[in-house]
C-alpha cells in the first residue's frame, strides 16, 4: 500500500536551504530557532510530537538519505546509546552550549568581547567564515548567528554520521529537542497512558 | 470484528522516544504516537509486516505472535 504523499514530506529541503543560506549570509542563521520554538509549541501547547513525527526537516533529511538514498550501513546502535543518561547528559550538554551561545552574545552586545566571525564545528574546530557578514547589525545579532549555526551545523554532522553508521533516523534516539518535548509530553499525558 | 493477523508489532514503551519513523513507514497506516511518549500498533490493523521494527532507531519494536 504506497502512502499518500504530502506537502510536509517534502520539508528536508529545507535542511538543504538553511544550511546553505548561512554559507551565504550568516544572519539567516537566526531562521534555526524555528526548530527550537515549533517542537516546544507543539509540545506545550499540545502536548505532542508532531513536529518530530511530521514536519522535522532534519528527521526526513536523514529518511531520504539513508534509506532512500541508501547511505545508511543500519547497524545496532549500542545500548548506551539509547539509554536514559546518555540521552538527558546530551541533552543538559546541547542546552549548556546553546545558553552558552547566548552568554557569548550578550558579552559581545556589552562591548565586553569582540565578534567572532567563525563557525566552530564539534565545539572545537573553527572554520573561517568571514565572508558572511556583511549586513550592517549590531554585533551580538551576528555572535548569536554564528553560534547558533556552529550548533546546528554540529549537531547535522553527528545525526549524518550516526545515519550513516546506524539507522537512519539514529539521531532521534538522543536528539535534544526530541527528549526535552518526549519528557514535557510524558508529564502532561493523561495517567492512563 | 475483522480478524487479526497472527504476529503483530509491539513496542517497548520505556524505549520508544516517540520520533514517528514506524508511523512514517507502516504500510497499513497502524502505528500511532500516544500524546507525544510511545508509539502504539492498532491492533486490528496490524499485519506483524514489521517494518517498522526495521526502521525503528531505537530498537523498541518487535515482531512477535499474538498470544
Amino acid at each position: 500500500m504506497k502512502q499518500q504523499r504530502h506537502w510536509y514530506h517534502y520539508l528536508w529541503i529545507w535542511s538543504i536551504i538553511y544550511f546553505s543560506l548561512g554559507f551565504v549570509n550568516i544572519l539567516f542563521a537566526w531562521l534555526g530557532l524555528i526548530s527550537f520554538c515549533l517542537p516546544l509549541i507543539f509540545a506545550i501547547g499540545g502536548g505532542n510530537k508532531l513536529f518530530c513525527n511530521r514536519y522535522c526537516d532534519r528527521g526526513q533529511f536523514l529518511r531520504v538519505m539513508g534509506s532512500q538514498v541508501g547511505l545508511s550501513m543500519r547497524r545496532e546502535m549500542p545500548d548506551w546509546m539509547k539509554g536514559k543518561a546518555f540521552r538527558y547528559g546530551f541533552m543538559a550538554f546541547f542546552f549548556a552550549m546553546f545558553f552558552n551561545i547566548i552568554y557569548t552574545s550578550y558579552l559581545v552586545g556589552s562591548e565586553i568581547q569582540n565578534l567572532q566571525d567563525v563557525v566552530t564545528l564539534l565545539w572545537t574546530f573553527q572554520l573561517p567564515w568571514n565572508w558572511t557578514y556583511t549586513a550592517g547589525v549590531s554585533p551580538w545579532v551576528a555572535q548569536f548567528a554564528f553560534g547558533l549555526y556552529s550548533l546546528m551545523l554540529t549537531s547535522e554532522v553527528i545525526a549524518i554520521v550516526a545515519m550513516l553508521i546506524y539507522k537512519p533516523r539514529s539521531w532521534c534516539v538522543f536528539c535534544p529537542m526530541g527528549t526535552l518535548t518526549q519528557t514535557i509530553c510524558r508529564a502532561k499525558a493523561s495517567p492512563e497512558s | 470484528m475483522a480478524k487479526l493477523s497472527p504476529r503483530h508489532a509491539v513496542v517497548d514503551r520505556d524505549m520508544c522516544v516517540a520520533c514517528g519513523t514506524c508511523v512514517d513507514v507502516c504500510p497499513m497506516g497502524a502505528m500511532k504516537i500516544i500524546q507525544g511518549v510511545y508509539a502504539s500498533p492498532v491492533e486490528d490493523k496490524c499485519v506483524g509486516c514489521g517494518m517498522c521494527a526495521k526502521e525503528c532507531p531505537a530498537s523498541a519494536i518487535k515482531v512477535e505472535v499474538r498470544s
